[in-house]
């Protein structure tokens, strides 16, 4: 028992740590600042594009989704990194993360928007539309209010995910909250940095979690 | 060489694809292998877990909550490097392939015990009532009235869970478990050329594109038919 809490909850090694540990916190924080709001704006265009009923723009569009929802976020990660290079087309670890993670979010992004646009009633459409409004006016100031409110747990809880994913950046060597506590304990031989790096997970996101549950189960009774 | 040929030659090279393609293929065998576990273990813990539940003893209902909340929160990669990295200092060594078993099929079980906990809630009260007081016991209610209604609620948002999950087996690549992206990975650095990289990203499109599709298709088929 002692040596299970020297190994995975050794206080002094943790605030040993916590230098290296937190400027990877910030890194993990800042890079869900760029990432989440990069793939939000994708997904909307991804459903905007959606609701273009030309086949010239539905298919490619299909293609697109179905393909970034079916390739592991990892594997396209190391094909950017590692892949690309061979084309002489060379990315820091930010830009990859950043990019993989933009082709990656914006189908999942706008495969939820797509479903929350299609539950609003065609209607409405035709009713802003008779107003004058054109058909983006129409999709911006009537369609997509209603339709985020109506898939915004979905919305949330995959941005959940996208949070959590971020960890997979350490696999580039970018130095966000995992990859410190991963170098932290390659140092010390003891694996206490990285439970304090699970401990800055859950802080984060445990509330947001919590709150889906709630919500989930508030719609359902 | 045109700039093609360049191309071709170092995405879609004939001859290091022929080298390499048999090393790919077993890696597509152990992350079929991986994916099979991960699914079967984690759905039947998690329906387990929400059967426990709904008989609501506090203590463990709360261990329960604890235990969903706490996977949910946490990205499976710290989960992976934790058991493979820190259990060995306490004596238990875990080869990468179990660890990567045991943390997918864990998160797995979380989501699952969730949603199957969301649909029990969502059927009728009056259903239970009804049950009982045809004399069926709490255990037989449940079984034979309230799963199958729950379970049909389950389906699409199981489903896709269950393919978000399974995704994640390419994990393994990072604590050596030779599955496709280990394999192709490892193949590239030997050849010093990207096109088992290619293959292997295709095998995982070939492989997943038809379960996404399976996906979407049961999401149609168990939809909520609004009047």
């Amino acid at each position: 028992m002692e040596q299970f809490l020297t190994q995975f909850f050794n206080v002094s090694l943790m605030l040993e740590a916590w230098p290296i540990v937190s400027r990877g916190l910030l890194m993990t924080l800042l890079l869900c600042v760029v990432v989440v709001p990069l793939g939000f704006a994708g997904g909307l265009m991804v459903a905007l594009l959606g609701t273009v009923e030309h086949r010239w723009v539905r298919w490619p569009l299909v293609v697109y989704v179905d393909f970034f929802r079916a390739i592991p976020p990892l594997v396209l990660l190391i094909v950017i990194h590692s892949g690309l290079p061979f084309a002489g087309i060379r990315f820091s670890p930010f830009a990859s993360v950043c990019l993989a993670f933009f082709l990656n979010n914006s189908a999942y992004y706008g495969e939820i928007l797509r479903a929350g646009i299609d539950s609003i009633g065609k209607g409405q459409v035709d009713a802003a539309r008779s107003t004058g409004l054109n058909a983006l006016q129409a999709q911006i100031y009537v369609v997509l209010p209603q339709a985020i409110r109506n898939v915004l747990p979905d919305l949330v809880s995959n941005t959940v995910e996208v949070v959590k994913l971020t960890s997979l950046a350490s696999v580039v060597a970018f130095h966000e909250l995992l990859y410190s506590a991963e170098m932290a304990r390659s140092i010390t031989y003891n694996a206490s940095p990285i439970v304090m790096a699970a401990g800055l997970y859950i802080l984060m996101l445990w509330p947001v979690v919590r709150m889906l549950s709630r919500f989930e189960h508030r719609i359902s009774s | 060489m045109t700039a093609f040929e360049r191309f071709t030659d170092a995405f879609f090279n004939t001859e290091v694809l022929a080298t390499y393609w048999p090393v790919i293929a077993k890696g597509v065998v152990v992350t079929c292998q991986l994916a099979a576990a991960v699914v079967v273990c984690g759905i039947a813990m998690g329906m387990a877990l929400a059967i426990v539940r709904s008989y609501r003893f506090k203590a463990i209902n709360f261990l329960i909550v604890c235990f969903a909340d706490i996977l949910r929160a946490l990205p499976p990669l710290v989960l992976i490097l934790l058991l493979y990295f820190g259990l060995p200092n306490v004596g238990f060594n875990l080869s990468g392939f179990l660890a990567v078993w045991l943390v997918l099929t864990l998160v797995l079980a979380a989501f699952t015990e969730e949603i199957v906990w969301a649909g029990i809630l969502s059927v009728n009260k009056g259903q239970w009532q009804a049950a009982r007081s045809t004399g069926l016991s709490f255990t037989q209610t449940l079984i034979y009235v309230i799963l199958p209604q729950a379970v049909r609620l389950t389906v699409p948002p199981l489903t896709n869970r269950t393919i978000a999950i399974t995704k994640n087996t390419a994990l393994g690549t990072v604590v050596g478990v030779g599955e496709i992206l280990n394999e192709a990975t490892t193949a590239q650095a030997f050849s010093g050329n990207a096109s088992p990289l290619m293959l292997g990203a295709i095998a995982y499109v070939m492989l997943f594109v038809p379960i996404v599709y399976f996906g979407r298709w049961i999401e149609n088929r168990f939809a909520w038919k609004r009047a």
